[in-house]
């Protein structure tokens, strides 16, 4: 093993997990989403991102729910 | 020893009046079925009250019922309440009254708090003390707080209007805080933020605390002022912290109910309508359960999200 490889976290070693897919990005992108449909539905602007709000809040805490099982 | 003398004797007697074929049969089990066996009852206690009651939620909130109709025909509406909910101008200004509470009472607490949390981290004399003292609202029920104030408020024996008759010269009698308008809002934030500011300020203590005092002798050997102290090494390194008592304190003020009921049950008109107070008026004023049902989805929805961004923050702290 060379030692670029070793020097990566135990679990990522070796495995073949595309580094895109990784939890901490991935669940940063479900933290954005979340916290965007919080903002969308306490917003005192547009109806319409009210409308919205719900579906990008539960699209976020599906993701989270999931990529939180996702390895490091 | 005394203790362990009288626990050995307590494991002793309930040994000897466990009947011998119960005995029997734990002694025939794994440490696994053991494990099980203590759990389940906490597992089934935790699906009738909690798991139970939120899918019972979901379920109604597809349907029409009514819960003070209980025999009328229940229809399946599929998604028409949360449709009707989302695009609701009502229910949107009941949730904007909540931003504005939520977003006022978040920057009192955290500033105050923080200065507080400054301030006690000095340790001057007596700092135990006063620490006791600025606690004491946080241990205080809602019910409680909520009684308390509105005696405070009223306009002709309040201390609290006397205090402001005191400070500006206008007559006591002349405003009212609960009943006026521009005013409701702003003596919720009051209350609030008199209860939950010493919560604020426990958590930011903790976080300045956590602070080494290696950092500040090495800055002061590169005679760094003390504003530069304060906003290069104390803020950046209790931010942390204090981003989580604010995410703490945004989820328990977005379902703020107890205080905002007591202190003006929504009104006047509908000035302090937080959610909260709105899902209340449709379950058990209207008795649109099924809509309503929808409304507390909604809530939960929005409140889980918060916690998980909440979680994902007390690990990074935790982490530290």
């Amino acid at each position: 093993m060379s030692e670029v490889a070793q020097d990566r976290p135990a679990d990522l070693a070796g495995s073949r997990w595309p580094r895109a897919l990784r939890r901490g990005p991935m669940e940063s992108v479900a933290t954005v989403l979340i916290a965007a449909g919080v903002l969308m539905l306490l917003q005192p602007f547009a109806l319409v991102l009210y409308t919205y709000s719900f579906v990008t809040t539960l699209a976020g805490v599906v993701m989270f729910t999931i990529v939180s099982k996702f390895p490091d | 020893m005394t203790d362990q003398t009288g626990l050995s004797g307590l494991v002793d007697r309930a040994a000897l009046v466990t009947p011998p074929v119960v005995a029997r049969r734990v002694r025939g089990l794994s440490e696994r079925a053991i494990a099980w066996l203590f759990i389940t009852p906490t597992m089934l206690l935790l699906l009738a009250i909690n798991i139970f009651p939120l899918i019972w939620t979901i379920r109604l909130s597809f349907t029409n019922y009514r819960a003070n109709r209980p025999n009328a025909t229940v229809l399946d509406v599929g998604l028409a309440n949360y449709q009707s909910i989302l695009t609701d101008p009502d229910v949107w200004a009941a949730m904007t009254v909540t931003a504005r509470f939520v977003f006022w009472s978040i920057l009192i607490q955290t500033l105050l708090g923080f200065a507080l949390a400054w301030l006690i981290d000095k340790k001057f004399r007596g700092h135990g003390l006063w620490t006791t003292l600025i606690l004491l609202p946080m241990m205080l029920s809602p019910a409680v707080v909520g009684n308390f104030w509105t005696f405070l408020y009223q306009p002709q024996i309040g201390l609290f209007n006397y205090i402001i008759s005191a400070l500006t010269g206008a007559p006591a009698s002349s405003f009212q805080m609960l009943a006026q308008v521009p005013l409701a809002p702003w003596a919720i934030v009051i209350v609030d933020s008199w209860m939950w500011t010493p919560y604020v300020m426990l958590i930011c203590l903790a976080g300045l605390r956590s602070i080494p005092d290696y950092i500040y002798e090495a800055a002061e050997v590169d005679r760094a002022s003390p504003w530069r102290q304060f906003w290069s090494i104390t803020l950046p390194m209790a931010l942390p912290f204090i981003m989580l008592a604010v995410l703490f304190r945004g989820i328990e003020n977005f379902k703020m109910f107890d205080m905002v009921n007591l202190l003006t049950g929504g009104g006047p008109g509908s000035t302090t309508e937080v959610a909260s107070i709105t899902l209340k008026r449709e379950a058990f004023e209207k008795w649109r359960t099924g809509y309503s049902s929808a409304f507390a989805i909604i809530l939960f929805v929005t409140v889980f999200g918060l916690a998980n961004i909440y979680v994902k923050a007390l690990n990074r702290v935790k982490s530290r």
